[in-house]
């Protein structure tokens, strides 16, 4: 959970407007998860197949490589893992990692 | 004087006075008695003679949610509605409000379903008191005009950011020929000016997001601002108010006040109503009756303050409602009234009268017999009934 | 053909944490469909699931513009937006390109929104609509709406000891909306990910109104595991419970064929809301819906011409 401070009335913006787009970023999802997506790059294709399929855009991609998992965000849905045409990517309990 | 006089029907005036303001964006569904402006204004625009994108929407409801997603987008944005329409707006009518858009809407009064009746009654506006919108009420064809455009500033106004809601009287007014002073088309729009937008939909370099989930953590406090910003609009209607004056001559306050200074009893109405008190008024001082007339214009933000200084030194008013509002202590006009007359250092006597219901008539004999009313309580001191039912049958 | 690869270069519009369910289908839809786009787009949202998870006040997901105005009404909203755009072009006042669309789930665009939608259509703006249809009203807590499927567990059909299960067929909605003769409308699915964002280019690039009805599995409503989406929502096209075709200017085209259709007992038998049909007495309601779904995949072959 990110805080932020909460305000009186004359300090934000009217009507519930948000101007700050996409600062759902900073809001950690990560916490929901119980199983972990872990990647194994050696038999990863990078065919970006677990991409096209996250729910929570935690596939982290560059240059059409991917360059790893955002567990900020990733709820461990396991759709990457089941989808994965070369089983690259393991369901891990959480419990089995102390970070 | 380059502006022309010329007979012309409330809703007409009214159209007229949109083509004027020439709106970005108007979205609109016909209605009896507002139909009208919606058909004049299709032809001004078959004709190429305004700049707006005209929506023929499949509803109100539809009206007032592209007038959300339209004004929201960045420009001036109107409609017009009656009665029903207006309830089918309902639920759209808080977004517009809570969302801060300044949505221009001429609404002619009628009542509400049902039984289903297209005539005049305040039942339809009344009902949206609470709904966060600017409410202005207008006598005649030409305040109908003169209000329309007026409208405009104090909704965009940068203090106030809210929708607002021009009335007149359902077929008195909308379909009623009255000689009226058309204003000038250049100096309508140099008066209206252009739009001032904030947080624009389509400034897609500065993305916003309207309309979010707002929980308890936050939506008291945006609620709060639009406190704030409705009690803020009743200083911006009176300075846009002295601008008009200063412009065109006619003068247009939160109330006005007809031969009330020196008045012992007095009538407080709104609408068309009051211009046949007036002739009663008149009447009435010929004989030397001590009578006079409030009529208000700006029911929302309601200026209760100076209505209580203005009526406190009176013996007794007669406050009319042209709506009921069920189960209430009397009228939304009286309760209102009411409650403001506290702040008064003395309260005269006061009596709620809920007529019309319907487009039941009223007329001068009528409003002569309630003039006649409240001498008899000035008289006895005493009102025996509070809340009168006038002109429906026992 | 889209090329992933491309795709995973542009920036993405719909942002991470959002609080939508693991494994929800909505956002696999709303990335995808988003990702056929090369301008920059304004988002109407109806109510439901999506917009609720999406903008929970402080934060929004959404780095384009984006608004959500009621349940019933995104495409009269959006008619409003793309209207104010229209006029501003017009009088010279913005000279962008700019695309709009506007989600809703099934409650909103099949029931409750459905004359917002078609009224907007009928006026011929110029915007996507896109349904993520869930089948029910899933962020109320799963009640029925006409996109339910007979037989289905919802908390307002339940399997009762005398109803088992909703009783009605789903409405036809992208039918309704093909009979509207609006230039494109499309039936998708985020499994075949490359015929939805290849659908989703043609909406967004299709002058006048363009909609796509994308089935969006739901883990919660449906009862099966959050990992298992993309698999039901392949077995709903394996079975053709969910065909994918197109209508282009009147012309109605499949897009896919299953090489032999799957029993839909396997689509049911994947959802624990199906659970209850499998009890012997009720077993001739999944014979049904079979007889259901083979008369409707004959009449569609024949009005895309293969048949």
């Amino acid at each position: 959970m990110s805080d932020i401070k909460k305000l009186g009335w004359k300090e934000i913006p009217e009507g519930g407007l948000i101007a700050k787009a996409g600062n759902s970023a900073t809001y950690e999802t990560g916490s929901w998860r119980s199983v972990r997506p872990v990647r194994d790059e050696e038999k990863c294709t990078n065919c970006l197949i677990c991409w096209v399929y996250c729910p929570d855009c935690s596939i982290l991609v560059s240059d059409g490589k991917i360059k790893g998992i955002d567990y900020s965000h990733c709820k461990g849905c396991g759709i990457c893992a089941t989808e994965c045409p070369v089983k690259a990517i393991k369901m891990i309990n959480e419990k089995e990692f102390t970070d | 004087m380059n502006n022309k006089m010329t007979a012309i029907t409330g809703n007409e005036a009214v159209a007229y006075a949109i083509k004027q303001i020439n709106p970005d964006v108007m979205a609109a569904y016909p209605i009896t008695p507002q139909t009208d402006i919606v058909e004049k204004y299709s032809e001004y625009v078959a004709d190429g003679l305004v700049n707006t994108e005209f929506i023929t929407v499949e509803s109100e409801h539809s009206a007032m949610s592209a007038c959300v997603g339209a004004a929201a987008a960045g420009g001036r944005v109107m409609t017009a509605t009656s009665a029903n329409g207006l309830a089918l707006m309902f639920e759209i009518l808080y977004v517009a409000s809570s969302n801060r858009l300044p949505i221009i809407m001429p609404m002619v009064n009628r009542a509400l379903s049902g039984p289903i009746n297209i005539h005049c009654d305040h039942g339809d506006s009344m009902a949206a008191r609470d709904s966060s919108w600017i409410q202005i009420y207008s006598e005649n064809v030409q305040e109908a005009y003169d209000n329309t455009i007026q409208a405009v500033r104090i909704a965009e106004h940068m203090e106030v950011r809210l929708p607002i809601m021009v009335m007149f009287d359902g077929f008195i007014t909308s379909h009623g020929i009255e000689c009226v002073e058309l204003l000038e088309d250049n100096k309508v729009a140099k008066f209206v000016g252009k739009y001032p937008p904030r947080y624009p939909l389509l400034d897609i370099d500065h993305p916003v997001t309207y309309g979010p989930l707002d929980l308890y953590d936050y939506y008291f406090e945006h609620k709060r601002q639009q406190i704030e910003a409705m009690r803020k609009a009743k200083k911006v209607v009176l300075e846009i108010g002295k601008e008009f004056k200063k412009a065109f001559g006619r003068e247009y306050k939160l109330f006005e006040e007809y031969r009330l200074s020196d008045a012992e009893r007095a009538i407080v109405v709104l609408s068309s109503t009051a211009g046949t008190a007036k002739e009663v008024v008149d009447e009435l001082r010929t004989k030397g009756e001590k009578v006079g007339l409030l009529k208000l214009r700006l029911f929302r933000p309601f200026p209760y303050k100076e209505i209580a200084q203005t009526l406190s030194h009176l013996k007794a008013i007669a406050i009319l409602d042209r709506s009921a509002s069920f189960g209430a202590f009397g009228g939304p006009l009286f309760t209102e009234i009411r409650s403001a007359l506290l702040e008064a250092d003395k309260i005269p006597h006061n009596v709620n009268y809920i007529y019309g219901l319907g487009g039941r008539d009223i007329n001068q004999t009528d409003i002569a017999s309630i003039y006649a009313d409240l001498e008899k309580i000035v008289k006895t001191s005493r009102v025996e009934e509070r809340v009168k039912y006038f002109g429906v049958r026992e | 053909m889209a090329n992933l690869k491309e795709l995973s270069k542009k920036e993405e519009i719909l942002s991470g944490g959002h609080r939508l369910c693991a494994g929800c289908g909505a956002s696999i839809v709303v990335r995808q469909v988003l990702s056929a786009l090369d301008d920059p787009v304004v988002v109407a949202n109806a109510t439901g699931c999506l917009e609720v998870a999406t903008t929970i006040y402080p934060y929004t997901s959404w780095k384009s513009s984006f608004i959500h105005n009621a349940f019933e009404n995104a495409a009269a909203t959006i008619s409003g937006t793309e209207a104010m755009f229209k006029s501003l072009k017009r009088q010279g006042k913005i000279d962008k390109e700019i695309k709009f669309i506007a989600f809703g789930g099934d409650g909103g665009t099949y029931d409750i929104g459905l004359q917002s939608l078609s009224g907007a259509l009928e006026r011929g703006h110029n915007f996507v609509y896109v349904c993520y249809d869930n089948e029910g009203y899933m962020n109320t807590g799963i009640q029925r709406s006409s996109a339910t499927p007979r037989g289905a567990w919802t908390t307002t059909t339940p399997a009762g000891k005398v109803i088992p299960g909703k009783a009605q067929y789903h409405k036809n909605l992208t039918e309704i909306v093909a009979a509207h003769n609006i230039p494109y409308v499309a039936q998708a699915n985020p499994w075949r990910w490359n015929d939805l964002i290849e659908k989703a280019r043609k909406a967004f690039y299709t002058d006048g109104p363009a909609f796509i009805n994308v089935l969006s599995p739901c883990p919660r409503g449906w009862r099966f595991d959050s990992k298992d989406t993309v698999k039901i929502s392949k077995l709903a096209v394996q079975t053709n419970f969910w065909p994918l075709y197109e209508v282009e200017n009147g012309v109605w085209k499949l897009n896919y064929r299953p090489k032999e259709r799957k029993p839909i007992k396997e689509w049911m038998e994947a959802q624990g809301r199906y659970r209850h049909l499998f009890r012997s007495e009720n077993e001739h309601i999944i014979k049904e819906i079979q007889e259901e779904i083979d008369k409707n995949w004959e009449k569609l072959l024949v009005k895309c011409g293969e048949k």
